[in-house]
């Protein structure tokens, strides 16, 4: 069953996490993330899931640490401050190779900042979103509609990966109500077969003679911590070969390229078709994993017309303005256009600032 | 000749690691014989805490994963709530449980799961080098209380068993010790009584095992088992605080 329905973007999140065979959730209320954690803790035990409110982001994540332990689909979520929270128990799920999906829809920072929409935590999303180094592959949907499908397809890459998936949304995704089609529901027996083809890892008991269920989030061995590191840099490097999503829209001979995820994207996605409209060659890349990072769109730019590659974010400083200049390897000019603090981009400013650099005023 | 007593086959023979006196051993050792005699070692899954235990991790045969400092009975709720069936018990120090994790420690039992916490209670940060813990003694010197725990700077020990005493929904707890056979046997009693609550599905148990730490005591084996007697637990008097 497919079915189209109208939608808040944390309830889709939800419901399709339950589709996905998400049986776990636990989390702790912040704003604008609530409705997340309300619909898991009607809808869960419905389909024989389990919810827990935990007492903080710190006990969540950890529970969900344990679910996942377990073999059970599991989710957790929050908002930016909660994240941070919660980068510990990322971390070790990372070491311990324990799949796990979590949100942030994320607001202003730093500190507890605000709580309408912003992109301030990019670089805690895609660099550093615990200790110790480790990646993940991070989605960041544009629409209701992405959400859902994004959330869905976390749930398989989390298991394949035997790591932790973000879903990088924000405080409009979240809270905006769209028609989507959801994803049809996996069947019980298939939610239990999933479950089942973990249990070779599972730490849910193993008889003696099969091997024990052993999940460690780290070693007394140097060598082996470093052998562990090396295999988990192996999967990172496969990830930029196989896992990038990217939209791409008119990058031959654009003169200006727009770069903006999320609902940033959908802005600049606007403002761009209006300067197109008025004749002005304008292209646009929109990563949709923001981790691994889609380094070789930027390879499709024509740099001999292009006059500026310009990094649209709600985040002042700028943060993905940092992958994107690695991307344009110094072959033309960078700019950016931002917005911080929980204000929206807004279409009118994009636009200023695009005829602005077309008219020849670039930095 | 008749073997008439065995290591437990929970334990694979690779060294343990521990410091020579400490108890840590006993305490795995009368786990494993527990999860044997129930029949139930291919069930049970260890939530393994920070701390010297972690020592033990390449030896236990049985199921386990380590979880964030503190962080174990939050683990374990995920754990036990998506595997009714699998036995699964936390293994704390008391940095670990006491000041770290209390948080997690309390609402775990607040909320009375269905598993088993077995606190090892040596008065000290073990791993760390001896620094002071919630559970340190009035006047007990540690590397980060050099002068000694002075309870107008560092506030009076934590009595764990007695702060989850004062929650509705726990159904066990005791503190017990290894300090000699028969309060050896009381622990494991004890341990054999938390896992079989957790199997007839009645809820949170609390086993508080009170230890020593000879190495960062600063005594030996045999003069920190008489500290322990004379002075851990007259702090932390033994005995079954419920038993429901
Ligand atoms: C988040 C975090 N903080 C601090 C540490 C360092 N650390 C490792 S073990 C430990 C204390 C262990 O003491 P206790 O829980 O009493 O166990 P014991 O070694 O005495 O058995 C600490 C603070 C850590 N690993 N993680
Ligand atoms: S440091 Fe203390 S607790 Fe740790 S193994 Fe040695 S004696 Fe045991
Ligand atoms: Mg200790």
């Amino acid at each position: 069953m497919s079915d189209k329905v109208f939608m808040k973007g944390c309830e889709a999140i939800a419901e399709a996490a339950v589709r996905a065979g998400c049986r776990f959730y636990a989390g702790y209320p912040i704003t604008p993330q609530n409705e997340i954690p309300e619909y898991m803790s009607r809808r869960l035990p419905q389909v024989g899931g389990v919810f827990v409110q935990g007492e903080s982001e710190i006990a969540s994540v950890n529970m969900v640490y344990g679910a996942g332990a377990g073999g059970t689909r599991s989710m957790t979520s929050s908002s930016s401050v909660g994240i941070s929270l919660k980068s510990e128990g990322i971390s070790y799920c990372a070491g311990a190779m324990v799949p796990m999906v979590y949100a942030n829809m994320q607001r202003g920072g730093p500190g507890v900042g605000t709580i309408q929409a912003s992109q301030q935590d990019y670089f805690q999303a895609t660099k550093a979103s615990g200790n110790g180094g480790f990646k993940m592959i991070v989605l960041a949907p544009a629409t209701v509609q992405e959400a859902v499908d994004m959330t869905y397809q976390a749930f398989d890459l989390a298991e394949r990966d035997r790591n932790p998936v973000l879903i990088l949304g924000d405080g409009v995704i979240g809270t905006i109500m769209e028609p989507v089609v959801l994803p049809p529901m996996k069947s019980d027996e298939e939610v239990a077969a999933l479950k089942q083809a973990n249990r070779k890892w599972a730490i849910v008991g193993h008889s003696r003679d099969e091997k024990r269920g052993f999940l460690s989030p780290g070693y007394w061995s140097t060598v082996m911590q470093e052998e562990h590191c090396i295999q988990l840099d192996k999967m990172y490097h496969g990830w930029e070969e196989n896992d990038v999503q990217v939209e791409e829209l008119y990058l031959d001979n654009a003169e200006l390229v727009f770069v903006a995820y999320g609902t940033t994207a959908r802005i600049a996605k606007s403002a761009l078709e209006l300067l197109r409209a008025e004749g002005h060659k304008v292209g646009m890349i929109r990563p949709k994993t923001v981790s691994p990072f889609p380094v070789k769109s930027f390879d499709k730019i024509n740099y001999d017309v292009c006059k500026c590659v310009l990094d649209i974010e709600m985040s002042i400083p700028a943060q993905m303005l940092y992958d994107v200049k690695l991307a344009v390897k110094e072959r033309g000019a960078v700019d950016t256009c931002l917005r911080s603090g929980g204000n929206l981009i807004e279409r009118g400013d994009i636009v200023r600032k695009a005829q602005e650099i077309l008219s020849g005023g670039v930095k | 000749m008749e073997a008439v007593y065995t290591r437990t086959n929970t334990l694979n023979g690779n060294l343990l690691g521990f410091c020579p006196g400490c108890m840590h051993g006993t305490a795995f050792k009368l786990i494993g014989e527990v999860l044997e005699e129930l029949g139930i070692d291919n069930k049970a899954s260890c939530i393994l805490a920070i701390g010297c235990c972690g020592l033990a991790q390449e030896v236990l045969s049985y199921d386990l994963a380590t979880a964030p400092h503190g962080r174990a009975a939050a683990a374990a709720t995920g754990l036990k709530r998506s595997n009714p069936d699998t036995l699964v018990f936390t293994y704390q120090g008391d940095g670990d449980l006491a000041s770290i994790g209390l948080a997690e420690t309390i609402h775990a039992a607040n909320r009375g799961e269905n598993i088993s916490v077995i606190f090892i209670n040596n008065g000290i940060y073990g791993m760390t080098g001896g620094q002071m813990a919630p559970t340190t003694l009035i006047g007990m010197k540690a590397t980060t209380a050099p002068g000694g725990r002075d309870p107008k700077i560092h506030g009076y020990p934590l009595h764990i068993a007695e702060i989850i005493n004062q929650l509705t929904a726990p159904v066990y707890i005791e503190r017990v010790s290894c300090n000699n056979p028969a309060n050896v046997r009381k622990t494991k009693n004890a341990i054999k009584k938390a896992f079989q609550n957790q199997l007839d599905g009645k809820g949170y148990s609390f086993v508080e095992i009170v230890t020593s730490c000879p190495t960062n005591w600063g005594l030996s084996p045999e003069k920190s088992l008489k500290f322990l007697e004379e002075n851990m637990m007259k702090e932390f008097p033994l005995g079954v605080l419920r038993d429901k």
